[in-house]
């Protein structure tokens, strides 16, 4: 076990772990964030996804002590339902899910597209998120979410 | 441990179509023979009672209990929408209690697209009955006949003197209602207050809108509680140890392989059930993968892959063959047939695939246990865990909270009797998620079909003669059979397996048509390959091998595919006018298809290596109709197959919310072109090989279609299944389409780069 300093969602963190465990696991056990999810555990679908110094990473295949000091934003950084951030509002006016298992992943890789790319074609949008799987197939609706959250940002 | 060697011969050895001697099965008629009790799917609150429906609360809420969950798919919404509807109150005042064993009627397990079909009439009329009990104590409370009192947003007034009036709340909020309602028939055929006249469709005023749906803000947030996200005071992590090969059973079990792990608390090992409980869920994983199992040899093995599946349902007697449909003398008409068709179509295991994995939390205490998960089946997972546990049902409290979206693979819901085993050998709540190899690897599979049919023309082009032969594996996770741990541990399953009917998926009127199903038996052991409902079950290849054939005769006889099939809907309006719809939604030009032999109007579309076509398909399911039309590119260098478009006219009765049926629509669409163009579960001997999304690829956003949608509401017919239908006949459309494009008839799902490739090559028609 070792004491690892985390700084999550703004907040200074301090969790007492293995150091090998995954982040996934500290974000949603140690630390009660739920947002990111695991999904496969193996990099592959995206759900677990985290940002961290501004880039979409998988929070399931990173060991915790990898990922000391470094800046990381979860689903729970963004928003709340009664203070959304534009994109889960733009996801929200669209209806863009149905079980919303892949959710996390879908927002958190938009928003880091945005950021990077305000104003993306759908093209771009697709090739952004062609990694993160979704089964229930809300893959247009996404689309337009974040087409929508463009478009208002703008 | 080398595995045993069997040959295909051994397995395939059937005598005068008997299966004598199978290692790999148990014995399927003997089985039969023994009956056994299917597990009890029962229990909950009385129906009679509308207390077991509905609560007021002081503020007006109006609480709704149903046990038909919510899978992602917006049922909960649309089933308050209903409830508002009848009670004239707010939808914001509506809030669902979804799947607790304990405060809900057992309205059965929630598949088969049936829950705005049964659920909602149920749930109406418990609604109107409360209308109706509510307006009597208002009457008597304002001293006015209930005819003359009118209601809006939960407040009943007097009409035209609007100051008199009473709340809901004030009447009976936060108090029981105390109010017997009839109520007859159980679960899916439940009656409840079949006398209670129900509102006017046409003064509908929630029904047919697009309330936003309940649950979707908290899940882009983060707030929303998954099965996943369950935690309880005390709660351990467990993880399932899995065997590497079908069949074997756990030999030996090396406990002090994890004892240098920090946090293990026990190796759980029960009959050839083993598991791993640990402080922390990191702990349980390293625990899982680092323990020491000596497997058994197995005792019996799959069929060496998927084409030797083919070849064991082609060549094995069936336990059941049933005859669907049987009209004129098809044999006669065969022979007098101008043109005769006949094709074998093959359609694969399939996986549900969840993105989320099985997971649960179970408490057991004693002869008391409590089990979260996203059981499609509260009742039957309650009683399983009773069964399982040797407690009795009603000590058993099952909470529903939403898993991943499933399409049937939490029918059969595993991980809560994981969970049970484990949290009763520690005596703490335990949480149970399965890992993506365990998921892909031990979910239910859908069954491969293998189907052949025997079709004929006459000189004018007219269908004479149709004979349709399925063979396929039952059901042998469904519905009322033990889960896994519980076959792990001895319990036999009750069934030999959910035989199927002899339906060909279609609705044309042929003069001369017959249907044949056989279900082929299928072991029964806990096993990578069982079976299990997966969406739409059976429906996508048999719309597949129907229309598929369909588009051949079309062809054969250079007529328009719409056409085609319209000839044979006339007793099938709202088919014919979904197929007319998508037709002129997807500017459908007549002409036969390009692939016809009669010279069928245009050369081949597209340019260079990209050939384009257009493909239609239609298809009926409990009472839905739907017609899609697929346009594709088709490179023919690749083999490659791109889905630009579908177009999809769907009518489903009365649309209670429109935009959660668009969601729908386009969910089944895109996830049956995924389905119809990569997917295959792959197997050996030993067990399942695509164990995870790299090996087991599902579409993705760059192959992804556009959906067009043309909605038929019919607001004088009840509501109907949109869960699935949309489903079905995508895979047919696209294979049609690959037919108009490049002249090659697809008869194996799915449609890989290598198969077209192949089928180009080979000029396959």
């Amino acid at each position: 076990m070792a004491r690892v300093s985390l700084r999550v969602n703004g907040t200074s963190r301090v969790v007492d772990t293995d150091p090998t465990t995954p982040l996934l696991y500290v974000l949603r056990n140690d630390l009660s964030l739920q947002g990111p999810k695991f999904g496969c555990g193996l990099g592959q679908c995206g759900a677990c996804t985290v940002i961290m110094d501004g880039n979409a990473v998988r929070s399931c295949s990173l060991p915790v002590s990898s990922v000391r000091n470094r800046a990381i934003t979860t689903l729970e950084g963004l928003g709340t339902v009664a203070r959304p951030h534009p994109l889960q509002r733009a996801f929200i006016a669209e209806q863009a899910a149905q079980c919303g298992m892949c959710m996390n992943g879908m927002i958190m890789t938009a928003k880091v597209l945005l950021d990077k790319n305000p104003n993306p074609s759908a093209g771009q949008i697709k090739d952004a998120l062609d990694g993160n799987l979704c089964r229930c197939a809300s893959h247009l609706r996404v689309i337009r979410a974040i087409q929508r959250a463009a478009r208002e940002r703008a | 441990m080398a595995p045993h060697s069997i040959s295909r011969r051994d397995f395939l050895k059937t005598t005068g179509g008997l299966v004598v001697s199978f290692n790999l099965f148990e014995p399927v008629l003997s089985l039969l023979a023994q009956g056994g009790t299917p597990l009890s799917n029962a229990g909950g609150l009385s129906p009679d009672q509308l207390d077991s429906w509905l609560a007021v609360a002081p503020d007006g809420t109006v609480s709704v209990f149903t046990s038909k969950v919510d899978l992602g798919t917006g049922t909960g919404t649309a089933l308050g929408q209903i409830v508002a509807e009848e009670l004239d109150v707010l939808i914001s005042k509506i809030n669902m209690e979804i799947g607790d064993t304990t405060r809900t009627v057992d309205q059965g397990r929630t598949s088969a697209s049936r829950t705005l079909e049964r659920a909602g009439p149920q749930m109406r009329q418990a609604a109107a009955a409360a209308r109706q009990e509510l307006l009597k104590r208002a009457s008597a409370s304002l001293g006015a006949p209930a005819g003359q009192l009118t209601v809006a947003d939960g407040v009943v007034s007097v009409a035209g003197d609007s100051a008199k009036n009473i709340s809901y709340a004030a009447l009976v909020g936060g108090k029981p209602f105390d109010t017997k309602v009839a109520a007859s028939g159980e679960q899916w055929d439940l009656k409840v207050a079949p006398e209670v006249k129900p509102k006017d469709p046409k003064d509908y005023k929630v029904v047919g809108t697009s309330v936003p749906r309940f649950d979707l803000p908290p899940k882009f947030t983060g707030e929303f509680t998954y099965a996943h996200d369950v935690r309880v005071p005390g709660m351990l992590h467990g993880r399932v140890v899995r065997p590497p090969v079908v069949n074997s059973k756990p030999a030996s079990v090396d406990e002090a392989s994890v004892r240098n792990i920090p946090g293990v608390v026990k190796v759980v090992q029960q009959g050839s059930f083993v598991g791993v409980v640990a402080e922390t869920e990191w702990a349980a994983i390293r625990a899982a993968r680092a323990l020491k199992v000596t497997w058994s040899a197995p005792p019996g093995r799959f069929p060496a892959g998927p084409d030797a599946m083919y070849d064991y349902l082609q060549n094995t007697r069936g336990f059941s063959e049933r005859v669907g449909v049987d009209n004129g003398n098809v044999a006669a008409a065969l022979t007098q047939a101008a043109k005769r068709f006949e094709a074998t179509y093959r359609w694969p295991f399939q996986m549900h695939g969840m993105i989320g994995p099985s997971c649960a939390v179970a408490d057991v205490q004693g002869d008391k246990a409590t089990v979260w998960s996203g059981s499609q089946a509260p009742f039957i997972t309650r009683n399983g865990i009773a069964r399982l546990l040797g407690i009795r049902e009603e000590n058993v409290h099952f909470i529903y909270r939403e898993g991943s979206g499933c399409f049937g693979r939490l029918e059969p819901d595993d991980a809560p009797e994981d969970a049970a085993l484990m949290s009763r050998a520690v005596g703490r709540p335990v949480r149970v998620q399965w890992m993506r190899e365990d998921e892909h690897g031990w979910e239910p599979k859908g069954p491969p079909q293998l189907i052949t049919i025997r079709s004929g023309l006459d000189g004018q082009g007219n269908v004479t003669a149709w004979d349709y032969a399925e063979r396929t594996l039952p059901w042998t996770d469904a519905r009322l059979s033990p889960m896994l741990a519980s076959r792990q541990t001895g319990i036999r399953p009750d069934e030999n397996g959910f035989a199927i009917g002899g339906g060909d998926g279609i609705p044309y009127a042929f003069a001369n048509r017959k249907t044949t199903a056989a279900s082929i038996p299928w072991m029964t052991n806990p096993n990578p390959l069982r079976t299990a409902n997966l969406r739409a079950p059976y429906a996508q290849a048999r719309c597949f091998a129907s229309e598929s054939q369909m588009d051949d005769m079309a062809a054969a006889a250079s007529i328009d595919p719409v056409e085609f099939r319209l000839r044979y809907l006339g007793e099938s309006k709202r088919t014919a006018d979904v197929l007319r719809a998508a037709a002129n939604k997807a500017g459908w030009q007549a002409r036969p298809s390009r692939a016809s032999g009669g010279g069928g109007g245009g050369s081949a579309g597209g340019s260079g290596n990209i050939a384009t076509g257009r493909g239609v398909a239609i298809s009926g399911m409990a009472g839905t109709v739907v017609a899609q039309v697929a346009d594709v590119e088709v490179d023919k260098s690749s083999g490659k197959v791109t889905v630009r478009k579908v177009t999809v006219a769907h009518d489903c009765g009365i649309i209670v919310n429109p935009d959660g049926l668009r969601n729908q629509i386009e969910g089944n669409v895109i996830q049956g072109a995924s389905r119809a163009l990569m997917e295959e579960v792959v197997f050996d001997s030993a067990g399942v090989k695509n164990v995870n999304w790299n090996s087991y690829p599902i579409i993705r956003f760059r192959e992804v279609p556009d959906v067009d949608i043309v909605l038929i509401n019919q607001r004088e017919m009840p509501p109907m299944g949109g869960g699935e239908a949309s489903s079905i006949a995508t895979g047919a459309a696209i294979a049609n389409a690959v037919f108009d494009a490049v002249g090659v008839r697809l008869r194996q799902v799915p449609f890989t780069p290598e198969r077209v490739l192949r089928a180009l090559r080979a000029g396959t028609v």
